[in-house]
């Protein structure tokens, strides 16, 4: 639909350092994402997502490293990139005294012009009232009016920075599709969240972040093959011999019924094993981020188990927090 | 009583917050006046002294203007009221003001308030809460002023009564910024009503003695300067103050009681679904953010003007009535009515300085509140917002300070029957705009190299009219003085026009914006 100017990569950025006193808010960060891309950047709170995009918007300086954005300098380009990007902050404070239509228009306008038809349109989809004053406005009125104003434009990329933090689920289906769209056309997405499904449903590829650093970056399919596959199995005679099969974690037996966790690598023979002894009932849940992501953060379950998993590059064993 | 519930704990928690603020106003209101004192204790030490202070002010409506009708003039205690009370009441009645709003609207419209109420806390506890701070804030004033004016000897009784007409204005102004709060839903606006209210109160007062038509018994400054300190007290006085001060506080309550958390009497009307051709940059955004403060500041300076202008004339009356008075100005070479426009122009100059600020100083909470953010992420290079602010408040403020002058030349104008007066008392208001402009170079300059630091220019303001209000009286030393853009302006009517030292004065401000210019394009934005 839209052609944007092709670029060799949308965002580049490595070994970023930004101190803040004697805070490390990022520490050697990295983040490769190609045009085109809808990208998650999934951390916890405080692990630098919101300092990693005022680095790419150019509003902080870098101590270290180089952060590339469309073929440009995020801190000497500024004021040119940003024609061709539009970003939604996760906290919106508004001009208390503007309606939530002047500020959608006016921070159009500040980027070069505004779409009214597709402005129009959005603000139906997001069901806003562009007539009431921001002062009046919920949080979750805020962020749709910052989102409209975001989507709105014909940037090529969007920064948006835990965009659905207010929003209903009714909002949230709206705005899955409105990233879905600007997909369609091309444009290149870095979505920073912690609501994993948001992520899990939009995302082509994920990077994942603590204290300042990327810990794992990867399609989903290459991250889920570090996750585990939950199942409940009936049979008809006792399961023995489980708790012997590699990469098996939390055996549970309950007469003729057994629950457990098992790596998705071993996924294939533990079922093989299972239907030895006659499966009457097997319920499993696919592997999620959400366990991915908690295994980051410290999830003592998986602990005893971590030596085993060199094929791991992501865990640091050392950094993680007891729970 | 259950709206009280909660109010220990809200008094704990406004203590808390203002641990280093409140001991700072209460200390710098206590410094500035008691400064003045001992200055005056050491200047009019003998007799003759006080004799020939009483010949050159008693009268001299300038004089009247700043300090009062001067009750018990030549006596030391009337002459240490005559040089501080008004401005103790200025600054009593600014800290109240300020604090009540910051604590009641402020916190409403933060969303702290509604926090608090879902707890177990009363309607009227953080209101109540507020107002017993300020008023423990202005008995602290008063206990120190007293301990102080008795310490450098002055009588028991006069100190008393110049402590006590303190607290009381400071309690009444502290019950106008109740009333303030409820009414506007935005505490810049609720601050504006209340400093407004000051301003009245002053203009009342100043035009009543001046005249001497009895107008100052409408303005509680009229009434703590009526206990007359140092010169037969009048104690009965005490009581408007202080039943005035009941009613607002009162009718604060009730108001309470009728609105809703979070709303003003006023309340926000639908506006406009698209913005208008105008509001499509920096420059349109500043414009809609500082138009309606501008148009009160203009209003509030216009009417100043007028008034001071009005008065003029009965200055030339008092002079032909006073043989004493005409020696003294004959001898100086000037004429009081000039020299009384003078003093007036530079006083309204500090007022359209506090318009320049604050306008300047919002570029700063606008980066703190987090609505820079959105606007550097669009196209707007840093330099361009920025300058947009700091036009709106070099525009700005020359317009109010032309207005202000404007009122000046016309009223004197229609009551002299010269239109000449209309330019010549306009420029003599307008002279003062590069001393303003050199003000917002600071907090340019402040902005862009010490963004945190940026409060710090409304103490320079305050130095400055230190300067120009008192710095003549204490006879502080020329380098001193010269520290105060305002003194390097030629005091129109009375002095002569010399473009030199304005020039030098753009080229100062112009230096200082430049440098915070480059230093924002330098510095992280911080939130």
């Amino acid at each position: 639909m839209c052609t944007f100017e092709a670029v060799a990569s949308a965002i580049s950025v490595s070994g970023l350092v930004k101190t803040f006193g004697s805070t490390r808010a990022l520490d050697g960060l990295d983040l490769e994402i190609a045009p085109g891309e809808v990208h998650g950047f999934l951390g916890p709170n405080g692990s630098g997502k919101s300092t990693t995009i005022r680095v790419l918007l150019g509003l902080l300086r870098a101590d270290e490293g180089s952060a590339r954005l469309l073929d440009g300098d995020p801190w000497h380009d500024a004021v040119a990139l940003h024609r061709r990007l539009a970003y939604v902050p996760g906290d919106v404070s508004l001009w208390p005294n503007l309606t939530g239509g002047e500020v959608i228009d006016l921070l159009g306008r500040l980027r070069g012009g505004i779409d009214t038809q597709r402005r129009d349109d959005l603000l139906k989809r997001f069901d806003l009232d562009p007539a009431k004053k921001a002062r009046s406005y919920s949080k979750g009125n805020r962020q749709k009016v910052a989102l409209v104003a975001g989507l709105a434009s014909d940037a090529e990329l969007l920064l948006l920075d835990e965009p659905t933090s207010g929003l209903d689920p009714l909002m949230e289906v709206v705005f899955q599709d409105c990233i879905l769209e600007a997909k369609d056309e091309g444009r290149t997405v870095l979505l920073s969240s912690h609501i994993l499904a948001e992520v899990e449903s939009l995302c082509d590829r994920v990077s994942i972040i603590r204290l300042g650093r990327t810990v794992q970056s990867g399609t989903l399919s290459e991250l889920r093959h570090l996750t585990r596959t939950s199942l409940a199995v009936e049979t008809v005679r006792p399961v023995t011999g489980l708790d012997q099969l590699p990469g098996v974690h939390d055996l549970a037996t309950d007469g003729g019924r057994v629950r457990f966790d098992v790596d998705t690598a071993s996924l294939d023979t533990a079922v093989r094993h299972l239907s030895g002894f006659g499966i009457r009932a097997l319920t499993s849940n696919p592997p999620t981020l959400e366990e991915l992501f908690l295994r980051h953060y410290g999830d003592e379950v998986e602990q005893p188990d971590q030596p085993d998993q060199p094929d791991n590059p992501g865990r640091h064993r050392s950094d993680r927090q007891p729970v | 009583m259950t709206t009280l519930t909660g109010t220990g704990a809200m008094v704990r928690l406004v203590l808390r917050r203002d641990r280093i603020r409140l001991p700072v106003w209460v200390l710098a209101v206590v410094a500035l006046l008691m400064s003045s004192v001992a200055s005056v204790l050491s200047l009019y030490a003998s007799p003759a002294e006080r004799r020939s202070y009483a010949v050159a002010v008693g009268d001299n409506p300038v004089a009247v203007m700043m300090g009062g009708p001067g009750a018990g003039l030549p006596s030391i205690g009337a002459i240490v009221v005559f040089e501080i009370a008004v401005l103790g009441y200025v600054a009593a009645g600014l800290m109240s003001a300020l604090l009540v709003v910051r604590h009641t609207r402020a916190e409403e419209e933060a969303g702290r308030t509604e926090l608090l109420r879902a707890g177990v806390v009363g309607r009227h506890a953080g209101l109540v809460a507020a107002l017993a701070v300020v008023a423990g804030a202005n008995l602290a004033v008063g206990a120190l002023m007293l301990a102080g004016s008795v310490a450098l000897g002055l009588p028991v009784v006069g100190a008393l009564a110049l402590a006590a007409s303190l607290v009381a204005f400071g309690l009444v102004m502290a019950g106008v910024a109740a009333v303030a709060a409820q009414v506007t839903e935005h505490p810049r606006g609720a601050s504006g009503l209340a400093v407004a209210a000051l301003g009245l109160f002053f203009v009342l007062r100043a035009t009543g003695d001046v005249a001497e038509s009895g107008l100052s018994w409408a303005s509680p400054m009229g009434w703590a300067l009526a206990l007359r300190p140092f010169a037969e007290e009048r104690w009965a006085v005490l009581v408007l103050p202080l039943v005035l001060g009941a009613g607002l506080v009162a009718a604060a309550l009730a108001l309470v009681d009728r609105r809703d958390v979070g709303a003003g009497l006023v309340s926000a009307r639908p506006g406009r679904p698209t913005a208008s051709r105008w509001l499509s940059g920096p420059l349109g955004l500043a414009v809609r953010q500082h138009r309606a403060s501008l148009a009160g500041w203009a209003a509030g300076l216009l009417l100043l003007g007028l008034a001071y202008g009005s008065v003029g004339d009965s200055v030339e009356q008092l002079v032909s009535d006073n043989p004493d008075l005409a020696a003294f100005f004959a001898a100086s070479g000037t004429s009081l009515v000039d020299s009384f426009f003078a003093v007036a122009a530079s006083f309204m100059a500090l007022i359209g300085a506090g318009f320049a600020l604050q306008v300047a100083t919002r570029m700063r909470s606008e980066e703190t509140a987090g609505r820079l953010e959105p606007l550097l992420g669009t196209a707007v290079p840093r330099w361009r917002w920025a300058a947009s602010h700091l036009l709106v408040a070099v525009l700005g403020s020359t317009i109010v300070l032309g207005l202000a002058g404007l009122g000046l030349g016309l009223a004197h104008a229609v009551l002299t029957d010269d239109p000449a007066q209309v330019g010549r008392l306009t420029a003599a208001v307008l002279v003062y705009a590069p001393a303003v402009w050199t003000l917002i170079g600071v907090v340019a300059a402040l902005f862009g190299l010490l963004p945190r630091a940026v409060g710090a220019v409304w103490a320079v303001l305050a130095v400055c009219a230190f300067l120009v209000l008192l710095g003549e009286t204490l006879r502080l030393p020329d380098w001193t003085m010269d520290l105060s853009p305002f003194q390097h302006t030629p005091q129109l009517p009375a002095e002569a026009w010399s473009p030199g030292p304005l020039l030098m004065l753009v080229a100062v401000a112009a230096v200082l914006v430049a440098a915070g210019l480059v230093g924002l394009r330098r510095r992280d934005l911080t939130a």
